[in-house]
């Protein structure tokens, strides 16, 4: 505590110095594009983007785009991780299962899923569906591959204890192996959570007219790139926010890990 | 339940343990009695964790024939306690019966954890999670307790106190104790028995009938003690060392 309250000081006095810089080049950023060294076709200036942003956020026109982009991220990753957990469960409890599992999910996790997007165009259509099952598609494989490397990672000695106590097969699974594979399981989660914000952008090039995708698209298209900038900023922060959010689920869910015991 | 099952925890007749042409088990026979405290010596590789875990039913034997009593616990080198459940949880953990949670917190008092019911694995010390790890054996009052080197990992202190207390559990419940060890001062302080295992056989045992608590220093255990290290292949001096220091320097080999 006293540690702390001793380093307030330089701490405010490192985050100021730590601003400045980039402070000092959005500074130049504005200069440059006031004065036409910067052109608004290559960047837009701060003072316009921030301008388009209050704009975008006032009318609700981003939010709105966001809101679609959401839904499709998040029904696309429910179906995936959902999926994802579920073979990863069944090839991991039993010897048949990963038989009849693991080798196709091996190949078939090395495509790269947007070369896909042709094919789903020709099986799906145009409308929502490819969009949700290429984000399905794309967030199976990193919940799979972690979760059924946490389930066959657990220290064989645990389950030899746990069996030695007198637990029977579904008591084993509830109380050791899952709780085991959960640590696994939230890195899994964490790739795909980022992989269904990267197959937006690709997804929502599909015939969208809603979507931060396709406000990317519909950018380039008429050269704004202040909303570029937008829309690049929009992913960052929700980037942080659902990294914060899975973070916060570790806490809850990991709460006996000792790194959260310590903290 | 065989009609000796009062008298005879465990009952071993010619057991064999085989991986590949290697015999690791070769005609084993054992016999512990009810509420007996056993220890078991052996040099690595001489077949005591094949027997253990044959006795704790984590491994088959290839022939010969085993009766073991269906209550029976073990405490490893290591506690293998869950680290997702807290303390008292690992101790309930898969306990059939009434009241299984007044029952780990009476064991977890036994070992004197009480302070320490709900507390993260993480979070205990080395003896404390022993001790957590003994509790969780106790508490399904086996007929038959299994220790696998289970001070092998705890410092010296420590492991005095933990000795202690599980000779104070062993006369308190009385289940018949296999205590697998490389420790022979250990094996002469806490045994009734002194088994020595080689090459897949017990080659001798050893009735201990002093009462506890012992002392090492004694003549008579001093002389047991020589003789066990003896077979396990240790040659010790012919006196017994007052300073150990002295005679490793005195020798000139």
């Amino acid at each position: 505590m006293s540690l702390r309250s001793h380093s307030r000081w330089p701490f405010w006095r490192n985050l100021g110095a730590r601003l400045l810089s980039p402070l000092l080049l959005l500074l130049l950023w504005e200069a440059a594009s006031q004065s036409g060294v910067l052109p608004a076709r290559i960047i837009a200036a701060p003072s316009a983007i921030g301008g388009t942003l209050w704009q975008m956020l006032a009318s609700g026109e981003l939010a709105g785009h966001l809101w679609v982009s959401l839904i499709r991220a998040l029904s696309g990753l429910a179906i995936g991780v959902s999926v994802g957990a579920s073979l990863a469960l069944v090839a991991g409890l039993s010897r048949g299962g990963e038989l009849a599992i693991d080798s196709p999910m091996q190949m078939l996790r090395t495509l790269p899923f947007l070369a896909i997007v042709p094919l789903f165009i020709l099986w799906f259509g145009v409308g929502e569906t490819p969009k949700i099952a290429l984000i399905a598609l794309g967030t199976t494989f990193p919940v799979y591959l972690t979760l059924f490397a946490g389930i066959r990672g657990l220290d064989p000695k645990l389950i030899e204890a746990a069996t030695l106590f007198g637990l029977n097969r579904r008591e084993r699974v509830w109380h050791v192996i899952l709780p085991g594979a959960l640590p696994s399981f939230f890195v899994g989660l964490r790739y795909a959570f980022g992989i269904s914000w990267l197959g937006l952008v690709v997804v929502e090039q599909i015939n969208a007219t809603a979507g931060i995708g396709y406000l990317v698209n519909d950018a380039r298209d008429f050269m704004r790139t202040d909303v570029i900038v937008i829309c690049l900023l929009v992913y960052s922060v929700l980037g942080l926010g659902i990294d914060a959010l899975v973070r916060g689920l570790e806490r809850f869910t990991l709460a006996w890990r000792p790194a959260f015991i310590r903290s | 339940m065989p009609r000796s099952a009062s008298v005879a925890a465990v009952s071993v007749r010619q057991a064999v343990r085989q991986f590949g042409e290697q015999r690791i088990l070769d005609g084993l026979d054992l016999d512990i009695g009810a509420g007996q405290f056993v220890a078991l010596l052996g040099r690595s590789g001489s077949g005591k964790t094949t027997l253990l875990r044959a006795l704790a039913g984590l491994d088959r034997i290839d022939g010969g024939q085993l009766q073991v009593p269906q209550a029976r616990a073990a405490v490893f080198q290591e506690p293998r306690l869950m680290p997702w459940k807290r303390a008292w949880r690992n101790v309930s953990l898969g306990l059939r019966g009434a009241n299984p949670e007044a029952r780990a917190r009476a064991a977890m008092e036994e070992v004197g954890l009480q302070h320490r019911l709900s507390a993260w694995p993480g979070t205990l010390s080395g003896g404390e999670a022993q001790r957590v790890a003994l509790a969780r054996a106790l508490v399904r009052e086996p007929k038959l307790l299994l220790l696998d080197e289970p001070f092998a990992a705890l410092d010296a202190l420590t492991r005095i106190r933990m000795q202690q207390l599980v000779l104070e559990l062993w006369r308190k419940h009385a289940p018949a104790v296999l205590l697998v060890t490389h420790d022979v001062d250990e094996a002469v302080l806490l045994a009734d028995r002194v088994l020595v295992l080689d090459r897949g056989r017990i080659v001798d045992d050893l009735h201990i009938a002093q009462p506890r608590p012992r002392e090492i220093a004694t003549r008579h255990l001093q002389e047991v003690r020589r003789h066990l290290l003896g077979l396990l292949g240790v040659e010790s001096n012919a006196e017994p060392a007052p300073n150990h220091s002295f005679y490793l320097t005195g020798t000139h080999r």
